[in-house]
C-alpha cells in the first residue's frame, strides 16, 4: 500500500459552547487530539459600537463603555471619562477620584471572580462558580446601591460620578472586605493545589515575556510571565499614585500562573478598597463646572442659569476641543484605552476603542498550537476572554 | 500636584516626554516629524514608504525599546487628500513611555503590513481591513474579522449610513435567515443641537462695529 495522505480534520466548536464564554466560533484543524491550527471566529456579538459613538454626544456614548466588558462595567467608563476629562482639562474632585479607584476595584473583584469561577468550571470544577457568583451578587448590590443599576451602571461622568454614595454604604463595603479573605481562603482551598485543576492547567499555553509583548498582552496574561507592568502604577490615574499595593507576577506564563496572579489581585484589591475608603474626603463628587457636568437637581429648582445648564447639557451637550488623544487605564483584562480623536464638536469624529481581550483571542491560534483539544478550552478560559468588548 | 486629575499631565512627566522626543527626533532623522501634542503626548507623523522602517527603528533601538504594538486603527477624513489616516500605538515597558505613528494613507493607496514586526498587528490590521478598506500587502491572512460572513463595504468610513444596508430576520416560511433591505418604520432622526449662535462665532468674526459697541 502507498503513502495515504491525511487530510486533517476540520472540528467546528461554538459558536454555542458553554466554554467558549459568549459567542466564540473556533474552528479548530485537528491532528488526532492536537490542535494544529485555531482559527477564531470572532463578531457574533459585534454591535457597531464604534459607529454608534460617533454618531452620539460624548455623554450619550458612556453607556456603551457599560456594555463592552459587561463583567466589570465601570472600569471601561473609567477611561471614557478620563479620555474626555484629558481633553477638556478639567480637574476631578479628590472624593470623587477616591469613589471611582473604588468601584474600579470592585469591578476588578467582580471581573477576577467570574474568570476565575468559570475557568474552573471549563476544567472541571462546578462549587467555586456557585460560590462565586454568590460573592458577585453583594459586589453587584454595591453598585446598585451607588449608581442605581446592577450591571449597566453609567455612574462614571465626566468631572466626576454622577451622585455622592448613599449613607452607610461605605460601612458595608468594609464589613464585606472583612468577611472576603475567608471567601478566597476557601476559594484556593478548592483550586490551588487541586491535583485535577493543576495537572489541566500547569505548563499549559505557555508565553514568554517577549511573546506575550510581541503579542500585545497586557494586565494579568503579561503579569504572569513575569513582567512587573501595571498602568496603576507605571502611569496612575485619578488617585491611584496615593494608594499602597503591589503587583503580583507570576514566573511561568502559563494558564496556572494567570489563575494564581489573578487570586492574588484580588487581594490587593481588596487593600485598595480599604485606602480608598479610609482616605476618601468629605466634598463635591462632580467638578463645579457646569459647562462640562450637570447642576445640582436642587440648585434647578430656584437658579435660571442652571436651567438654562441643564437643558444644553441634555441636548447639545458640551464641546469637546479640536485633537486625538490615547488614554489607557487598567482595566481587569489589561490595558484598555481609548483613541479619542475629536473635531471641535459635541460628537466624537472617531473613538477606538481598545480591549484587551482582543488581542487575547488572536494569540489563542498561536497558544493552543501543538496542544490537546481539551487544552484549548483551559486556555481560552485563563485568558480572561469576554465577547463584549472583543466584538464590540 | 495632589489636585491634578492626572499625575501624567505633571511637570516631571512633561521634561520626560520632552527628553524622549528629542531622542526620537535624533533617531528617526529625516524619515519622520516627531512633536508632542497639546496634551503632551508624543505623535511622529511619517510616510507610507517609511513606515516600516521607522516602526523597526522604534522596536529596536536600545535606548527607546517601544516593543510593544498596542493597537492598530485608522481615521477616516473624507474631505481630505489622503483619506484615511492610519494610526500605530505603540507602548515602550521599559522607558514607560507611548508613542503614535500616523501616516496618511489614499483610498487606493496599500500599506504594508507589519505582521513580521509585531504579531499582534495581525488582528488590528485585519481589523482595519474590515472597517476601513484599507488594503495590507504581506499580511498573512487578510479576511473580514467582525462582520457578517459575505458583508459588504466598509462600516467605519463615514460615507457608510449608521442603520447599513441590510438587515436579517428568520423567515418562517423559508425556513433560513433572510437578508433584506434595511426598512425603517421611522426615519432615522439626528437633531443638531448645536447652539446657532456660537456657530456664528465660530466661523465668522463678528464685524468690528459691534466690537465697538460692545466696549
Amino acid at each position: 500500500m502507498g503513502e495515504m495522505q491525511i487530510r486533517p480534520l476540520t472540528l467546528n466548536f461554538g459558536p454555542q459552547h458553554p466554554a467558549a464564554h459568549g459567542v466564540l466560533r473556533l474552528v479548530l484543524e485537528m491532528d488526532g487530539e492536537v490542535i494544529d491550527r485555531a482559527d477564531p471566529h470572532v463578531g457574533l456579538l459585534h454591535r457597531g459600537t464604534e459607529k454608534l459613538i460617533e454618531n452620539k454626544t460624548y455623554l450619550q456614548a458612556l453607556p456603551y463603555f457599560d456594555r463592552l466588558d459587561y463583567v466589570s462595567p465601570m472600569n471601561q467608563e473609567h477611561a471614557w471619562a478620563l479620555a474626555i476629562e484629558k481633553a477638556l482639562q478639567i480637574e476631578v474632585p479628590k472624593r470623587a477620584q477616591h469613589i471611582r479607584v473604588l468601584y474600579c476595584e470592585i469591578g476588578r473583584i467582580l471581573n477576577h471572580l467570574l474568570n476565575l469561577t468559570t475557568f474552573a468550571i471549563d476544567v472541571g470544577a462546578m462549587t467555586p462558580l456557585l460560590w462565586g457568583f454568590e460573592e458577585r451578587e453583594t459586589l453587584m448590590e454595591f453598585y446598585e446601591r451607588a449608581s442605581g443599576a446592577r450591571l449597566h451602571a453609567a455612574y462614571f461622568r465626566p468631572g466626576g460620578v454622577h451622585q455622592d454614595l448613599p449613607d452607610g454604604l461605605t460601612d458595608d463595603i468594609l464589613k464585606w472586605a472583612d468577611k472576603f479573605p475567608a471567601f478566597i481562603d476557601d476559594l484556593e482551598t478548592l483550586l490551588t493545589n487541586n491535583r485535577i485543576f493543576k495537572q489541566r492547567t500547569v505548563d499549559i499555553g505557555v508565553m514568554s515575556v517577549e511573546e506575550a509583548l510581541d503579542l500585545g498582552m497586557t494586565g494579568p496574561c503579561l503579569r504572569a510571565t513575569g513582567y512587573a507592568w501595571d498602568l496603576r502604577k507605571s502611569q496612575p490615574y485619578d488617585c491611584y499614585a496615593e494608594m499602597d499595593f503591589d503587583v503580583p507576577i507570576g514566573t511561568t506564563g502559563d494558564c496556572y500562573a494567570r489563575y494564581l496572579v489573578r487570586v492574588e489581585e484580588m487581594k490587593q484589591s481588596l487593600r485598595i478598597i480599604r485606602q480608598a475608603i479610609e482616605t476618601m474626603p468629605e466634598g463635591p463628587v462632580l467638578a463645579e463646572n457646569n459647562k462640562v457636568t450637570p447642576p445640582r437637581r436642587g440648585d434647578m429648582k430656584h437658579s435660571m442659569e442652571a436651567l438654562i445648564h441643564h437643558f444644553k447639557l441634555y441636548t447639545e451637550g458640551f464641546h469637546v476641543p479640536a485633537g486625538d488623544s490615547y488614554t489607557a487605564v487598567e482595566a481587569p483584562k489589561g490595558e484598555f484605552g481609548v483613541y479619542l480623536v475629536s473635531d471641535g464638536s459635541n460628537k466624537p469624529y472617531r473613538a477606538r476603542l481598545r480591549a484587551p481581550g482582543y488581542y487575547f483571542m488572536a494569540a489563542v491560534d498561536y497558544l493552543s498550537r501543538g496542544h490537546m483539544l481539551a487544552d484549548s478550552v483551559a486556555i481560552i478560559g485563563s485568558l480572561d476572554i469576554v465577547f463584549g468588548e472583543i466584538d464590540r | 500636584m495632589s489636585d491634578a486629575t492626572q499625575t501624567q499631565d505633571s511637570a516631571p512627566e512633561q521634561s520626560k516626554n520632552a527628553a524622549m522626543k528629542a531622542q526620537l527626533a535624533a533617531l528617526l532623522g529625516e524619515r519622520a516629524t516627531v512633536q508632542l501634542d497639546l496634551q503632551n503626548a508624543i505623535k511622529i507623523e511619517t510616510s507610507l514608504q517609511n513606515l516600516i522602517a521607522v516602526l523597526k527603528l522604534l522596536r529596536d533601538d536600545a535606548k527607546v525599546q517601544f516593543r510593544q504594538l498596542i493597537d492598530v486603527t485608522a481615521v477616516d477624513y473624507p474631505e481630505r487628500e489622503c483619506r484615511f489616516e492610519l494610526v500605530y500605538l505603540l507602548l515602550s515597558i521599559s522607558e514607560n513611555s507611548r508613542v503614535r505613528v500616523c501616516v496618511g494613507i489614499d483610498e487606493d493607496a496599500v500599506a504594508r503590513s507589519v505582521t513580521e514586526l509585531f504579531s499582534s498587528a495581525n488582528w488590528a490590521e485585519r481589523e482595519v481591513w474590515d472597517m476601513f478598506g484599507i488594503y495590507f500587502s504581506g499580511h498573512p491572512d487578510l479576511r473580514r474579522l467582525l462582520t457578517d460572513y459575505g458583508f459588504e463595504g466598509h462600516p467605519l468610513r463615514k460615507d457608510f449610513p449608521l442603520t447599513g444596508y441590510v438587515e436579517v430576520r428568520y423567515s418562517e416560511t423559508q425556513r433560513r435567515v433572510v437578508y433584506e433591505p434595511v426598512h425603517l418604520t421611522q426615519e432615522y432622526r439626528d437633531f443638531d443641537f448645536t447652539s446657532p449662535w456660537e456657530g456664528v462665532q465660530a466661523d465668522i468674526a463678528p464685524p468690528p462695529a459691534d466690537e465697538e459697541a460692545g466696549a
